[in-house]
């Protein structure tokens, strides 16, 4: 079986060192974007695409799973979220919390029947289940169908922290994606993840270990999608809406658009990507008609020539693990 | 009861036009394995060179309804050869991940040309008008949709399963060292199997130029790849997985 | 011209009382055009709106007059969280002061938020939602070409007039295609009619056959089409196929646009009747602008009413600013100045944009020629009704926007 990553991920236990470096490296830029000028609001939306980004990876780049329905997560946690902000009127951690619950518990849904296939069978069930999913939600009155949940009301977290305040609202998203980047990268270098890679490697020899692998592998799905929710729930706090471009089969096709340009099974390479794609579709979008077209080109490019994606060829040319 | 007759004529008409819009898919995922993302965009492909046969060059529907598909066809087997070709050997899902991005090339190409609205065409005037069946009103073109939708699935089975050409492409598919072996060009076999399918699917966008205005709209294409995947999926599940489970 | 002379005497004098603060009166505007320029409507709005935004910048006469105004336009890709943070960046970092086309009205609705709580303006001519002019309202929006209450007020009322007085509805299965299929059986039954029977069908269908054979069987003489773009084209398409048109029955679009009508083509879309307020070809002042849009736009399109909307939008707003002699950017002030100044232009003709920002026009009931009816290349409608703007719009009474006062 070949893998679908190029990126070699050792299966040996390893050494951490340099992406620890590149982890504080990565963490410190972040930290002092607010005093560059930079625009946050651009920085904040690329972090929860980028956390997204990590979810999915997480499942194609240790669990060897190419999810082709990951919108689906960030949908529904952004719909219960915000429906929970505007109309129960929670308080954002609850809403958080209750948004991330409801993408845990699709996770189970679908991972129950999705897990069961590999390879082109998986990602087209979890597509079928998200453009299930997306009909359901065009339906369902508590979405607003095409018009999306607007004006949704920010509050404080845990009662203090202002999230109407762009400064305040950066380093809550800021701090979430550490959590969820953090907690990705427990998850791949613990014995849990170590099974994964192995099955990855040849699921045969795993299963002959004495390994439930249909057990590991539906864990992993229900953990990425979790965190994909999570990513959701955090980007209805900047976006102030939630509609149904979040669960478009579109979407799922940029989420591994954004991970393939950073890099397939590569720690860092899902941030990066994310950063790159939602770079160019607001720096593009001056150029108007071309958006999809340049999207295609970089895809294209990036299947033939460029499959290790920015971070694994820079990884690759140094001879790191990052 | 007379709704009934009406709604599963309708259900016929439907069912034979899907039929032949997802061989195409399904030749080239049987053949080859791959899932064709752009399966949507060159279906749209077909429709739009029948148009501009019509209004560039004054070719009508019936030579269009061959002209088209080995055009588009011819436009796949490029494709295959200059880019799919370099991903034999790699996991299959970056097949699904190319075509993708063809796909988006394709579709936006078209967009900014000739708009989203789509473009007009019409019956041809032999197939206008319809009968009286005494339960519905059938539009003779739909009669004929089915026909030929029919006909064409029986030429392609024949094609593949019932010829000497059918044979190399299914041995060479199945077993590509030992069939090269035996002198057969392994790679042209591939090529012209993409090709089909395309055509195939080019086909069917002529075939829908006349009715469904949609089609003519790039984006939209898509939504047909959807139900043809989970058709292709549900009707080859087995033998086709290629893969050691 | 009295106008304009107080204006300029009323700045003089400021000017003269000595103090530079009156004397730095900011004469610099941005407009940012927010549309789709690759998706689904760029044929509607697009490139096509950016034009008519120029246009109407050339024509005001501004320049002349020491004004700077800069257009820029972007692509929002249908998509409401890209669309608010351009939106965002342009009134942060841009400075822009005035969001013009804004279709989708997913989209619409987010920017409409977000122009209320930056107090900026939204002049919207694209979106068909009427919840923008009512329960979601904002003092920062005017909504100026059309909305779903309007088209299905004036097809609804203006066909029953002409004598279809039973209805048949295929509405698209979704709360879009619900909520215009009750604005319209309200009117229809208001106005005497009857709605004798409907089929829902799913969003993106490819094939209406067996909707359609029940429409035909239905025996209706109105076949009211309540949904919107490709699955309008196809019923509208199929139904041709059909002979429905040619079976007596007639059918009535509630979200159609001249582009749909030109991507059918005339032996498929004629008969059909549908409502718009702006036609290129309605009168001495729509024909000389359009003549102008056409010779400088893609594919020589003559303008779309969104686009015309976004002319007539900016002419007003420009008119309120020189009224202001300056500009204060200061978006409800603005847009209160507009809401004061009744509007003329030679695209929608006299109106006024009402307390609730609802701009107020006549509406036209339109049905589209028969081949050998068009003279010339988008020769397409011929005017069968028309309903005068005090009637073809929500009535404030029926109002749930709490800038109306009751």
């Amino acid at each position: 079986m070949t893998a679908i990553t190029e990126n070699s991920i050792p299966v040996t236990a390893r050494n951490t060192k340099d992406e620890m470096i590149a982890f504080g490296l990565m963490t410190a830029l972040l930290l002092v974007v607010p005093l560059t000028g930079v625009y946050p609001f651009f920085v904040m939306q690329a972090l929860c695409f980028a956390l997204l980004a990590c979810a999915f990876n997480l499942l194609i780049g240790y669990g060897g799973l190419l999810s082709f329905g990951h919108a689906m997560f960030l949908g529904t946690a952004g719909y219960i979220t915000a429906h929970a902000l505007k109309v129960w009127g929670l308080t954002p951690e609850l809403a958080i919390l209750v948004g991330t619950a409801g993408a845990a518990g699709l996770g189970i849904v679908t991972g129950v029947v999705a897990i069961r296939r590999q390879g082109i069978y998986f990602s087209m069930i979890t597509l079928a289940l998200s453009q299930l999913l997306y009909f359901i939600y065009l339906q369902t009155p508590f979405t607003h169908g095409e018009d999306g949940i607007q004006g949704i009301p920010q509050g404080h977290l845990f009662g203090i922290f202002n999230l109407a305040n762009p400064t305040i609202l950066y380093y809550v998203v800021l701090a979430g994606f550490l959590f969820g980047f953090l907690l990705i990268f427990r998850t791949i270098n613990s014995p849990f993840g170590e099974v994964l890679k192995a099955i990855r490697e040849n699921e045969q020899r795993a299963i002959s270990l004495g390994y439930k692998t249909d057990q590991y592998k539906l864990l992993a799905y229900i953990l990425s999608g979790t965190l994909a929710g999570f990513a959701g729930s955090l980007k209805v706090f900047v976006a102030q809406n939630a509609s149904l471009t979040d669960v478009h089969w579109t979407m799922s096709g940029e989420i591994v658009l954004m991970t393939l340009v950073g890099g397939l099974g590569t720690v860092f390479g899902p941030v990066v990507g994310a950063f790159v794609i939602i770079a160019m579709q607001q720096y593009l979008a001056g150029f108007g008609q071309w958006v999809t077209v340049i999207q295609g080109v970089i895809f294209v490019v990036c299947v033939l020539t460029f499959r290790r994606g920015v971070v694994g060829e820079i990884a690759h040319h140094f001879r790191r693990s990052l | 009861m007379q709704a009934l007759y009406a709604q599963l004529l309708v259900g016929l008409i439907n069912g034979s036009f899907y039929a032949l819009l997802s061989l195409g898919l399904a030749v080239i995922f049987g053949m080859l394995n791959i899932i064709n993302f752009a399966h949507g965009a060159v279906y749209m492909m077909g429709a739009f060179v029948a148009y501009f046969l019509l209004n560039l060059a004054g070719i009508g529907y019936w030579p269009a309804l061959i002209i088209a598909p080995v055009v588009v066809g011819i436009f796949g087997m490029f494709l295959e050869r200059t880019m799919l070709k370099w991903l034999s050997g790699l996991d299959h899902l970056y097949g699904l991940l190319l075509t993708f991005g063809l796909a988006l090339i394709i579709q936006g190409v078209f967009q900014n040309y000739f708009g989203s609205s789509g473009l007009p065409y019409s019956i041809p005037d032999e197939l206008k008008g319809g009968m009286n069946l005494g339960f519905m009103f059938l539009p003779i073109y739909r009669g004929w949709v089915v026909v030929f939708s029919l006909i064409v699935c029986l030429l392609t089975w024949y094609l593949i399963e019932r010829t000497r050409l059918g044979a190399y492409l299914r041995a060479a598919t199945e077993n590509p060292t030992l069939v090269r072996a035996f002198g057969v060009n392994v790679p042209r076999m591939i090529t012209l199997t993409y090709g089909l399918g395309v055509g195939l699917a080019a086909l069917a966008g002529v075939l829908s130029a006349p009715i469904n205005q949609k089609y003519f709209y790039p984006e939209a294409s898509n939504t047909v790849v959807f139900v043809l995947m989970v058709l292709v999926l549900l009707v080859k599940p087995s033998g086709l997985t290629g893969r050691a489970a | 011209m009295k106008n304009r002379i107080s204006a300029v005497l009323l700045a003089a004098a400021l000017a003269s009382a000595a103090s530079g603060a009156a004397f730095a009166q900011d004469k610099t505007i941005k407009i940012g055009v927010l549309t789709d320029n690759s998706g689904l409507y760029s044929d509607l709005g697009g490139a096509g709106s950016t034009l008519a935004a120029q246009m109407a910048v050339e024509d005001s006469g501004l320049a002349a007059k020491g004004w700077k105004i800069d257009v820029i336009s972007a692509d929002h890709q249908n998509k409401p969280d890209i669309a608010t943070n351009i939106a965002r960046q342009w009134i942060d970092v841009e400075k822009v002061d005035i969001f013009m086309d804004v279709l989708n009205s997913g989209v619409a609705l987010a920017v409409n938020n977000l122009v209320k709580e930056k107090n900026s303006i939204m002049i919207n001519t694209g979106a068909a939602s009427s919840d923008l002019t009512n329960a979601q309202c904002s003092p920062n929006t005017v909504h100026w070409v059309y909305d779903t209450y309007m088209l299905a007020n004036s097809t609804g009322q203006a066909l029953v007039k002409a004598g279809g007085d039973t209805w048949f509805f295929l509405t698209a299965d979704y709360a879009f295609g619900a909520a215009l299929e009750r604005d319209t059986t309200a009117v229809v039954t208001k106005a005497g009619g009857k709605v004798i029977g409907g089929v829902k069908h799913p969003l993106n269908t490819a094939d209406f056959s067996s909707f359609l054979l029940q429409a035909q069987a239905s025996k209706a003489k109105i076949i009211g089409m309540a949904n919107a773009g490709g699955d309008t084209t196809n019923t509208i398409k199929q139904a041709s196929e059909f002979g429905i048109v040619a079976g007596g029955q007639k059918l009535a679009g509630l979200l159609l646009f001249i582009t749909d009508v030109h991507s059918l083509g005339l032996k498929v879309a004629q008969g059909l009747n549908f409502t718009e307020t702006f036609y290129w070809d309605l009168n001495e002042g729509t024909r000389a602008f359009s003549k102008r849009f056409s010779a400088r736009a893609k594919n020589k399109a003559v303008p779309s009413m969104v686009q015309a909307g976004v002319y007539s939008g900016l002419i007003h707003y420009f008119k309120a600013l020189e009224a202001m002699s300056g500009n204060p950017h200061d978006g409800a002030k603005v847009v209160a100045k507009m809401k004061e100044m009744p509007t003329d232009d030679p695209l929608f003709g006299k109106g006024t944009i009402r307390v609730d920002g609802r701009k107020i026009h006549p509406a036209y009931l339109f049905e589209v020629k028969k081949p050998e009816e068009s003279k010339s290349p988008w020769d397409y409608y011929k005017v069968v009704g028309t309903t005068p703007g005090d009637q073809a719009f929500r009535p404030l009474s029926e109002s749930s926007c709490p800038l109306v006062k009751k």
